[in-house]
């Protein structure tokens, strides 16, 4: 569906990468200056690569074998930058429509009006339609600028870093409608960042940029289960990503039941039905090991499993994989535990994980999770 | 209160106003391509171009008078060949005010356009490409509207300019009551007869007076245009 391969020489920085998607959202994810933004910008044509191949959806952009090179406007890449860049002198429904103006005549057919209002409607910019820019928040514009994007019908939409200039609250604010873009639009996205949290609760489909080389590619939840890259995805905030449902609520203690492959979890309410599908990280930072199940301990979750691989010391740390009954969790000990509770490859342990640590960054799923489910305290 | 004027003071007024307002119109057009090429074409020759624009600012009035009287004169070649093919004569005719007057506020109108050309975000020309727009639209639905608080900016510069043209106009097309006689001109010929002090003070007043509202519309129309072109 999606093809790119891009080498290009900004002085002595060399970007020289290659991928392909099958659709979903794809995430590029690295360090600033790992070459996330020039390889979109090849995409959308706003950068014209030394060497270069790109195909969407079977229409070939880029081929410097043959000499072609579409130009940007004939592309159909919907593109959300990180500033917005909304058309400060039109009003949000100007803006909106701007692509609209522009795009074939077959796709103003009827039923194009219908499209629009799905469109204001899923992104809940309905309240917007007349102001302009300069009186939006930081998050109503990013979700204005999705919208413009989207109502040029592009047959790709690429996002670079959306989120890294709103705060917090905004970030949880617009999440869910990316979610529900992935899910509902029926365009693939490619989606630049450089936060775990982000990539871990959006992507379909990760890969890991650094210094404008691909160093890994594949499933998001295969790729954060991978020590040897958590040099590149930064080891504090790195974590394993498991597939759960909603088995049922403990109303009694506040909690929630979830269940996995690995094993059951409790973690604090989370507003969901039961059934409900939801990705969880579960950071390495938040895992303990046990060499027996353990007994007199305040930890809800305690998973079985075995250490697959035990990562090189980085000073007194050392990151493990763990293998739960099929999936992945990774934790993060210190050389003298490891060395202490003797744990080798094979060794059978016990994954103990406090509920506490369920916090909103844990919550990778399609559904925002209810404020309730929010800790306070991360490790109190 | 017109009544207080003379005929012959009137026609100046009225000529003035003319003259100065079809220099602006026409420089316009051109004013906006030149400021394109200067802020956005890369091509041999611009820093020549650049001087060539900014000429009339620094050369003196007379000198500029005195080229466009040997270029545009009756006998001057781009004269003779605008009067033979098109009809139109420049020589001692209120047109050929107009160019002067054109020519003297040109540089003010190129850089006053170029420079809010340079303040325009070219990202959002990039993003309005990704939305599908052509160059040409870009640059009528984006980049227009973005530089329009200059275009005016220059607009009223260019005409205050024209209003206060002298040295080139008298040098080019010379003082002719009724075709050439601009308010400065008219002052400066009252100066010149006994007892024309009282006429001069009076069209200095005039003088003063439409500059003064020029400049206070320029400035009014300025702060809508680039409130508007910030969305406020």
């Amino acid at each position: 569906m999606l093809s790119v391969s891009v080498a290009h020489r900004f002085g002595s920085f060399v970007l020289d990468a290659a991928f392909e998607s099958a659709g979903g959202l794809t995430a590029l994810f690295g360090r600033s200056g790992a070459g996330k933004t020039s390889l979109i910008n090849a995409i959308a044509g706003l950068l014209r690569p030394e060497r270069a191949r790109i195909v969407v959806d079977g229409a070939v952009l880029t081929d410097t074998e043959t000499g072609v090179f579409v130009a940007t406007r004939r592309r159909r890449i919907g593109y959300v930058f990180q500033e917005g860049r909304l058309f400060p002198h039109l009003t949000v429904r100007q803006n909106l429509l701007y692509g609209r103006w522009f795009a074939p005549p077959m796709d103003k057919g009827p039923g194009a009006a219908g499209e629009v209002d799905q469109i204001i409607d899923l992104l809940g910019i309905a309240g917007l339609l007349q102001r302009r820019p300069a009186h939006l928040s930081g998050g109503e514009k990013q979700r204005v600028a999705i919208g413009r994007a989207l109502l040029a019908r592009p047959r790709l939409l690429v996002m670079d870093e959306p989120l890294a200039s709103l705060d917090e609250a905004r970030k949880t604010e617009i999440l869910p409608y990316i979610e529900r873009l992935r899910d509902e639009a029926g365009v693939p996205i490619v989606y630049v960042s450089h936060q775990v949290a982000e990539v871990a609760r959006l992507a379909t489909t990760m890969v890991v940029l650094n210094e404008g080389r691909v160093a890994a590619i594949g499933p998001t939840a295969a790729i954060m289960g991978r020590i040897d890259l958590f040099p590149l995805t930064g080891r504090a905030e790195a974590g394993a990503i498991l597939a759960t449902r909603v088995a049922g609520h403990d109303p009694a203690f506040g909690l929630t039941i979830l269940r996995s492959a690995a094993g059951e979890l409790r973690v604090p309410h989370l507003d969901l039905p039961v059934g409900a599908a939801l990705r969880i990280r579960i950071r390495a930072r938040d895992v303990m090991i046990a060499l027996t199940p353990p007994e007199g301990l305040s930890a809800l979750n305690v998973l079985p499993g075995t250490v697959a691989e035990i990562g090189r010391a980085d000073g007194p740390i050392v990151e493990m994989r763990l293998d739960c009954a099929g999936e992945a969790l990774v934790a993060r000990l210190t050389r003298r535990s490891v060395e202490t509770l003797g744990l080798t490859p094979g060794r059978l342990v016990y994954a103990v994980i406090k509920s506490i640590a369920f916090d909103h960054h844990a919550f990778a799923g399609t559904a925002p999770p209810s404020p309730g489910a929010d800790a306070e305290t991360r490790d109190g | 209160m017109l009544s207080a004027f003379s005929p012959e003071e009137l026609t100046a007024i009225r000529l003035s106003l003319r003259v100065a307002f079809w220099a602006m119109l026409w420089s316009l057009p051109v004013g906006i391509g030149v400021a394109l090429l200067l802020a956005r074409g890369r091509f041999w020759g611009k820093p020549l171009l650049n001087a060539v624009v900014h000429l009339p600012l620094v050369m003196p009035p007379v000198v500029t008078g005195y080229l466009l009287l040997l270029l545009f004169g009756r006998k001057g070649p781009l004269g003779r060949l605008l009067a033979e093919s098109l009809g139109i004569v420049f020589a001692f005719r209120w047109t050929g005010a107009a160019l002067a007057c054109a020519v003297m506020g040109f540089p003010l109108m190129v850089r006053s356009i170029r420079l809010s050309l340079d303040a325009v975000d070219r990202r959002l020309e990039d993003a309005a490409g990704t939305l599908g727009a052509n160059p040409f639209w870009v640059f009528a639905t984006i980049t227009l509207p973005l530089i329009l608080p200059g275009i005016v900016a220059g607009m009223i510069l260019s005409f205050a300019r024209a209003l206060g043209e002298f040295g080139a106009t008298i040098t080019f097309v010379s003082n002719i009551p009724g075709e050439t006689q601009t308010l400065p001109t008219a002052i400066y010929t009252l100066l010149q007869v006994p007892g024309g002090d009282f006429a001069a003070l009076r069209l200095t007043l005039v003088s003063i007076a439409i500059s003064l509202a020029a400049l206070l519309v320029s400035e009014a129309v300025i702060e809508r245009a680039s409130r508007r072109a910030h969305g406020l």
